[in-house]
């Protein structure tokens, strides 16, 4: 399935759009949708339908493209630094500048690796997938409601 | 301390609780009641209140004043606190905060359930939920009793007691009158003043050094005795390999504990979208990051203004270490100056103390009457009626929270906090990550993922030398210790991801893929989210 074109005039100011009804409404019965009838059953075929669209699939690999070696990267850096840290403090303790030794500079880098991966993922989301996610937001929608499903 | 910094001291903290019942008093004014509106404020919050708002509710009193503290008495060691606090949102914001948005409605449990058999999920979601909520408050709230004790110079019983019952009453009154609207309004105004007040207190250490940071890392240093080694790692961790161990699980603990904390889950549902959840994270990492940098500079400030000694002096565990020098700042005891920051700093931990309780209370109350009540007796499950056991159940959180908070006041339970963070990791991320990530796995799976990070958690801690045989253990009298670290998440966290993984390779449940697909484009795309 490829996304259609059919909301683009919703775009204006999307994310505060009208709650979007469906699945959550009625969540509080506990019954999975699959199982409500004629209606949510094709209601559940459009997901499916939808997971398996190309544009579904590509969205999905640029968030997982980022997010997984994101995650390995700043994890591995943090674990590395609190392992040497218990393990290896004369290590730290290397003067760098003044009183300055690796081990505040490794801490202080923490931090800024922290907000360079907040800002390299913000901007990711926002160039890479926002507006991608979106179409798909409102395609999944209109093509549920077409089948009477979740509306 | 004179008389003088306890009336100003009682003077903030009476403005701060009258101005925090008048919020929940507005708030409450036109509520309609229903679940939307008390668990999540109605979902309107922009991203920028939601940030302070998350600022809020993450930075307790045990960071403000325990962690500048640490630093303090140990030097870097301490520091290594504030590093772990910050690197964990990165979790949250790459795979947490948006999905959670997007698939659930209030809760973990919510997330959890949408691809799973509800009942046994919920009832084993809420459980864990509740547990590290039920930790992390008793927690708070023995650790407000003593702050208070200890600010207004009087160490008594009674002071503590009635500091833990008066908490325990306020944030029932927050949460029970005004849901998370009033909650996230308290939490956003104790986030200003606690920012505002480091704020204040780090440029003043700078001032007192022209700015140099060299120069304030030499004093600290030559002041602490420990010379060199005040500024590198070891002071408090670099004994034998059991405390190096402890110190890696308690870091991994809290790294992904943050990602599992109820009350930090729920605070993504106050907002309309998962793109208002990403901006309000990159918010709430803007404040916590900065917030953590100054309090590294407050815990060296102290260091080389105060001096450990005398810092050690005024309490063992550090925790008057920001007040003393809040005190030195505005000119010494005695002082105008010294006085009035001297109080503001209180009034500032007391408030922080008050947000953080309000928020978990609010989270716990959710699991309750969403999960537990919920999954029980279905049968009444009509919104208006879930918001009124919700308010029931704050006030009987609150009741045991205050209950366990009067029993264990006199023992050190700073290891309350580490444990509520090693729980969540171990029994909440395993299960929200396998069921936002794995296509296969099933209810099975989920169950065993909660039970099998959860049992193991508390079991390790019992068997840990802070319940039993050792003199600063709960229960110092007996020897039932065969554990030997403090923190069980080293151990208790991989176990959780196990049983999970354990559970559904050997459950023959077939999993949906109806509801994986809807899980799945629903988490990435906002489809259909409430």
């Amino acid at each position: 399935m490829q996304p259609s074109n059919s909301g683009d005039v919703r775009y204006d100011d999307p994310w505060y759009d009208a709650l979007a009804s469906g699945w959550g409404e009625s969540a509080d019965t506990g019954v999975p949708p699959a199982r409500r009838g004629n209606g949510a059953a094709a209601a559940a075929d459009v997901y499916l339908e939808v997971q398996r669209s190309a544009a579904f699939q590509e969205v999905r690999s640029r968030y997982r493209r980022f997010v997984v070696p994101a995650v390995v990267v700043f994890f591995a850096w943090y674990v590395a630094y609190v392992v040497t840290a218990t393990t290896a403090p004369e290590l730290m303790a290397r003067p760098v500048a003044g009183a300055v030794n690796l081990g505040m500079l490794a801490g202080l880098g923490q931090f800024l690796t922290t907000f360079l991966f907040t800002w390299a993922y913000v901007r990711h989301a926002r160039l890479r997938r926002d507006r991608a996610a979106l179409e798909l937001r409102w395609d999944t929608q209109e093509l549920a409601r077409g089948r009477g499903g979740a509306s | 301390m004179t008389v003088d910094h306890r009336t100003s001291a009682l003077l903030l903290f009476s403005t701060f609780v009258a101005v925090t019942l008048g919020i929940t008093t507005w708030v409450s004014r036109h509520r309609h009641g229903s679940a939307e509106e008390f668990y999540a404020g109605g979902r309107l919050f922009s991203p920028m209140e939601n940030g302070f708002a998350i600022a809020g509710d993450y930075m307790s009193a045990a960071s403000f004043l325990g962690i500048s503290g640490l630093i303090a008495l140990v030097g870097y060691d301490g520091m290594l606190y504030s590093v772990g606090f910050l690197v964990a949102w990165l979790l949250v914001l790459f795979l947490v905060a948006e999905l959670v948005r997007n698939c659930g409605r209030f809760t973990l449990a919510d997330v959890v359930a949408a691809r799973m058999r509800e009942r046994p999920v919920r009832i084993a979601a809420g459980t864990s939920s509740v547990t590290v909520s039920v930790l992390y408050l008793v927690a708070q709230m023995v650790g407000a009793g003593s702050l208070v004790a200890l600010l207004l110079g009087g160490t008594g019983e009674a002071v503590r007691a009635w500091t833990v019952i008066g908490v325990g009453v306020l944030m029932v009154i927050y949460v029970s009158l005004g849901g998370m609207r009033a909650t996230t309004w308290i939490q956003i105004v104790k986030a200003v003043l606690l920012l505002g007040g480091t704020i204040a207190l780090t440029v003043l250490v700078l001032l007192r050094f022209h700015g140099d940071i060299d120069r304030l890392l030499r004093t600290a240093a030559e002041r602490s005795g420990h010379g060199e080694a005040f500024l590198a790692p070891g002071l408090a961790y670099g004994g034998d390999w059991t405390a190096r161990f402890d110190f890696i699980s308690l870091g991994l603990a809290l790294v992904l504990g943050t990602a599992g904390l109820p009350h930090i889950l729920s605070r993504f549902y106050t907002v309309p979208t998962a793109r208002a959840a990403r901006r309000s994270v990159v918010w709430a990492i803007g404040l916590i990051g900065g917030f953590y940098l100054m309090t590294i500079v407050l815990g060296f400030g102290a260091a080389a203004l105060i001096g450990p000694d005398a810092v050690r002096a005024s309490d063992a565990s550090g925790n008057t270490a920001v007040p003393l020098l809040a005190l030195d700042l505005g000119g010494g005891a005695g002082s105008t100056g010294g006085t009035i920051l001297f109080a503001i700093v209180a009034a500032v931990a007391f408030a922080t103390i008050l947000a953080v309780v309000a928020g978990i209370t609010l989270a716990s109350s959710a699991s309750v009457a969403h999960d537990l009540y919920a999954s029980l007796r279905r049968r009444s499950g009509e919104p208006r009626s879930e918001v009124a056991v919700a308010r029931v159940a704050a006030v009987g959180i609150g009741l045991l929270a205050i209950v366990l908070g009067l029993l264990v006041r006199d023992l050190n339970v700073a290891f309350l906090v580490g444990l509520a963070f090693a729980v969540a990791a171990s029994a909440n991320l395993p299960v929200l990550l396998y069921s936002l990530f794995w296509r296969g796995f099933t209810t099975r799976g989920a169950v065993w993922a909660v039970y099998g990070g959860l049992v193991p958690a508390v079991v390790l801690v019992l068997l840990s030398p802070v319940v039993s045989g050792s003199p600063a253990s709960l229960f110092p009298g007996v020897d039932f210790q065969l554990f030997p670290l403090q923190n069980p998440g080293l151990v208790s966290i991989p176990l959780g991801f196990l049983a999970g993984w354990l559970g559904t390779v050997t459950s023959t449940e077939v999993p949906d893929e109806a509801r994986h697909a809807e899980a799945e484009v629903r988490s990435l795309t906002g489809a259909g989210a409430v």
